[in-house]
């Protein structure tokens, strides 16, 4: 390689303008005069499109023009000379505008001179100041130019030019329309003065008018416009090498149509098909165009094609980047693999690679993977000798073994991805940073990647199709800093509220409460299960019954993984109405109390076991035994919780949401009554004698008195379902632990669905004075406004299914909305604030380090290592020294 | 701009912080502590009202204390400028 100078300089701005005609000659090398492209023989036609003079492609190829292989050819246009000047299309309405603004005679600006000087004043200075404003500008001087008749310069009559897209100008003279030939309009546009064009927006200097007009077009070198060898050996050539070719035919029957002096008429014709063909080449999805095509068939993607839309040059090659070494499919759960791990399918494994060096110590690790070959796991793909510096592709090598045994230290091998591995797994939106965490390798079968169904709380996945990305980490140095830094477990606790992100949901906490309630007795058949499932060696502890069999209870049983001088306490989520404690002295079993390691009360629920539940277990042990025990736990006893469902089973039932006849009678009981008040509600509002609420109309009062009202009806009806159910039942396990649903479920399932709300109001719209044609006109009742006294259990009436509809729809609304809208706002954020970072002093800094903030948050804290914000929890302190005391005094 | 100076109420008020103008030295050591040049601090215009009754300079540095819900009683350092930094 040539020794180069290298030379750095800062872009400062970039102008745009119109190449010349003398620039476009002096840059061709190739006047373009053939439209054939390849000779008889299969060598390229001088002066046709694939001529030498273009630059040299293929390998080894000197180019004739600069003499240089292809790897330092630039490539050279090429030029083709017009028989007759054509449009640009694209710059139709400007060249438009020129043209109503100047004198068809003179060229001038159709001002009076002073006017012009005085306009041009005005327009350097707003040009400099205020480039945005100065096009605006040019704007209104074109229309106050354009409506003058008579030029101020000339004395010439002028008259109205229109413009149909994209290539064709029409004079309205006063015999008629007359079409303007580009000839025609080159010569106006040569004419107007560079003082003029500037004031219509045009820097003569760039780009004067007239070369808005091509008289001859630039032909871009081979490597913009590269052919392809197909496997049969045919060459296919660039869809813009068909596109000139086409410019070349048409203009080389414009040209002989001209040496015969043919017809005004056929050379005005093929010269408009040049035109059609010329601004298909810039932009074949102009209008009133013709488009080119392949035989008819698919259209040609010519230059406008090349950068436009999304999968453009911009969107989609300069803004959109792509990566290799990396893996997406779709995400199914394995509660049985720690949260640190990933299942990789082999297929995959076997396709994505680390680069491993060969030395003394694992030549024999080296060797296997070689003699595996590309096609059997653990395998490697590639081999790079060391001493004659070649890379041998393993796919196409059959020697496997000789290769292996003749592998030495200091070649690289590209190895299949093994367990073990380091990768980085990502799941869109990347919201926050822990949408990419680190994750090990653990290759399995089948065509999914596995993950642990507690890591899916920060991914925000589940697995009703949801796809994930995995990228390999291929430098040691990449690989380790993601060990200590990305790994899911360092990632427990999140930065945004310093709380737990990763923890239990659904099935965890139910299975969690089942486990410990005092009920709850396992003989050691049952405890063994439960304890094999967790996977941990651990040693069955004293039963806590042993007559008539020993027994052992599940709060001993999840005591054997803690550490053992944890201290906690804290309320249940279960902790609500009769089940309310307010200490630890209480028979409730709501309040969390963990001594010396054992669970002594309590049930552990969503407030215990939860995922983004700040001051539970999970964060304590996280915060005061580090990560690494926190993650033992999330792979151990979490499991015993799924374990512990499985054993006693967990389901949902129609008899769960049956209420009794007694439930039934009350709940219509409280409807009558409910009605009756919004019955008299309405007369009195009718009559005139209701009470406004201040600041409402009299007619708004009414309504949120009687919305007030049936909200009041819905759960005191609630109320009564819940109180006539089973309150032991699988239903309200989930619900009172917090594993999924609330009251509110419960109540739409058993007893009533209630008023139905939109933007804050009963429903009033659909028709024009009632809500649907079953309803009387004007009918304020409960029913005719969106009340809904059904539910899912009885099922719903035809009218109450269509408002609950109607309700829904604008909950779907309103998060799409929502999603979009703080979705861009924290877009916006994150640019703003992206290089903002802590530095070593504490202060934090920008990237040219300016001080933002003294100290970072003004207190210095890392959120992630709080109890919830306070780097210090007291209370906790005084509460676990009291313990230790209590317990030292025993 | 008026030419009027701002009322010396605005010190008093419950919204407002602490400010004091540093002294030379004073500013020269905090330049020191933090290894930053004037420019890379946050900055305050001349023409803000309680500058105006500080009567600081361009080039002068004012401590603010404020009243933090993080940190307790915490310390900004803002440099007068004539104009702001981008408009």
């Amino acid at each position: 390689m040539s020794e180069r100078v290298r030379e750095a300089y800062v872009i400062e701005r970039i102008k745009f303008g119109l190449l010349s005609p003398q620039e476009i000659r002096k840059m061709a090398k190739v006047n373009v005069i053939r439209s054939e492209i390849y000779e008889a023989d299969g060598s390229p036609v001088m002066g046709g499109l694939r001529d030498p003079h273009f630059g040299a492609i293929e390998p080894g190829e000197r180019c004739p023009v600069c003499g240089n292989t292809r790897e330092e050819c630039p490539g050279h246009f090429g030029r083709i000379e017009l028989a007759r000047p054509v449009i640009l299309p694209h710059l139709g309405g400007v060249i438009h505008s020129v043209l109503q603004a100047t004198c068809r005679r003179c060229g001038k600006l159709r001002l009076p001179n002073d006017r012009i000087a005085y306009l041009q004043r005005i327009y350097v200075r707003l040009k400099d100041k205020w480039p945005t404003l100065a096009e605006i500008m040019v704007k209104t001087v074109v229309k106050e130019a354009s409506a003058v008749k008579e030029c101020p310069h000339c004395g010439e009559l002028q008259f109205e030019v229109k413009y149909t897209r994209p290539i064709f100008f029409n004079e309205v003279r006063p015999e008629g329309e007359v079409r303007l030939s580009p000839a025609e309009i080159r010569d106006r546009l040569e004419r107007v003065p560079n003082e003029h064009a500037l004031l219509l927006g045009i820097d003569p200097e760039k780009a004067r008018p007239e070369w808005m007009v091509l008289t001859v077009l630039p032909v871009p070198p081979l490597s913009v416009r590269p052919s392809i060898t197909l496997e049969t050996g045919l060459r296919a050539e660039d869809d813009l090498t068909h596109a000139l070719a086409e410019i070349v035919r048409q203009n080389d029957k414009l040209k002989s149509l001209l040496s015969a002096s043919a017809p005004e008429g056929m050379v005005e014709d093929t010269w408009i098909t040049l035109q059609h063909v010329i601004s298909s080449y810039l932009d074949n999805e102009l209008p009133n165009t013709y488009q080119l095509s392949h035989r008819g068939r698919r259209p040609l993607k010519t230059l406008a094609q090349r950068l436009k839309g999304k999968e453009g040059r911009f969107r989609g090659n300069l803004s959109g980047k792509r990566v290799n070494f990396s893996a997406r499919t779709v995400i199914s759960p394995d509660p049985y693999i720690s949260v640190n791990e990933v299942g990789v399918p082999k297929d995959v494994a076997m396709t994505l690679t680390v680069q491993m060096v060969v030395t003394p110590y694992n030549i024999e690790e080296a060797r296997k993977f070689v003699e595996n070959g590309p096609y059997k796991w653990p395998g490697a793909v590639l081999l790079y000798k060391a001493k004659t510096d070649r890379k041998i592709d393993l796919r196409y090598q059959k020697n496997y073994k000789q290769l292996a045994e003749q592998l030495e230290p200091g070649d690289i091998i590209e190895r299949h991805l093994m367990d073990g591995d380091i990768v980085l797994f990502n799941r869109q939106p990347t919201l926050h940073r822990m949408s990419i965490m680190g994750h090990v390798v653990k290759v399995m079968p089948g065509k999914t990647f596995r993950i642990n169904l507690l890591v899916c709380p920060p991914y925000n996945a589940d697995f009703d199709g949801d796809e994930m990305n995995l990228h390999v980490l291929r430098l040691e140095e990449a690989q380790s800093e993601a060990r200590e830094l990305l790994l899911v477990e360092k990632n427990i606790l999140t930065p945004r509220y310093g709380g737990p992100i990763i923890g239990g949901r659904q099935d965890y906490i139910s299975g969690a409460y089942i486990l410990t309630i005092k009920t709850e007795l396992y003989t050691e058949e049952e405890a063994s299960r439960l304890l094999a499932r967790a996977g941990a060696p651990v040693e069955l502890p004293e039963p806590a019954i042993l007559r008539p069999r020993p027994l052992w209870t599940g709060k001993q049983l999840v005591s054997l993984f803690f550490p053992p001088d944890l201290d906690f306490v804290g309320k249940s989520k279960v902790n609500t109405g009769a089940l309310k404690c307010d200490n630890e002295n209480c028979l409730n079993d709501s309040y969390i109390v963990v001594r010396g390691g054992k669970l002594l009360a309590g049930v552990l629920d969503k407030n215990a076991i939860g995922a983004e539940q700040p001051n539970n277990l999970l964060h304590i042990i996280a915060l005061e035994y580090g990560e690494s025990k926190a993650r033992e736990l999330l792979d151990t006893f979490f499991r015993m919780f799924i374990r512990a469902l499985e054993l006693k089973g967990l389901t949902i039932a129609y008899q769960n949401i049956e209420i009794g006849e007694e439930a039934r009678r009350e709940i219509d009981r409280l409807v009558q009554e409910a009605r009756k008040e919004v019955e008299e509600l309405i007369k009195r509002y009718e009559e005139g004698s209701l009470e406004p609420i201040p600041g409402r109309t009299l007619e708004e009062s009414l309504e949120l008195m009687i919305i007030e009202r049936l909200q009041r009806l819905r759960s005191s009806a609630g109320e009564v379902a819940i109180k006539s159910l089973d309150p032991f039942s699988d239903v309200f396990i989930m619900a009172k632990t917090g594993a999924r649903g609330s009251d509110v479920n419960i109540t739409q399932m058993a007893s009533m669905l209630g008023q139905q709300i939109v933007r804050g109001k009963r429903l009033t719209r659909g028709f024009r004075t009632r809500t649907l044609s079953h309803f009387p006109e004007g009918d304020k009742s409960p029913e005719a406004r969106g009340f809904i006294k059904g539910n899912f259990r009885d099922g719903l009436r035809p009218t109450e299914m269509f408002f609950h509809a109607v309700a829904g729809r604008e909950g779907l609304i309103d998060t799409a909305v929502k999603t979009s809208q703080s979705g861009y706002m924290q877009r916006r954020l994150i640019n703003a604030l992206q290089d903002l970072a802590v530095s070593y002093d504490g202060t934090v800094r920008d990237s040219w380090g300016n001080v933002i903030q003294l100290k970072y948050g003004e207190d210095g804290v890392d959120p992630s290592r709080t109890y919830h914000g306070k780097a210090v929890d007291i209370d906790r302190i005084i509460s676990k020294v009291k313990a230790r005391r209590a317990m030292v005094s025993e | 701009m008026s030419a009027r100076k701002p009322s010396r109420k605005i010190l008093e008020h419950r919204l407002v912080p602490q400010h004091r103008k540093l002294s030379a030295e004073e500013a020269l050591e905090v330049f020191e502590s933090l290894g930053v040049k004037p420019w890379q601090l946050p900055q305050i215009s001349v023409n803000d009202p309680i500058v105006r009754l500080l009567g600081a300079k361009p080039g002068d540095v004012i401590e603010i204390k404020r009243r933090s819900p993080t940190g307790g009683i915490s310390l900004a350092y803002r440099v007068v400028v004539a104009l702001e930094r981008r408009a």
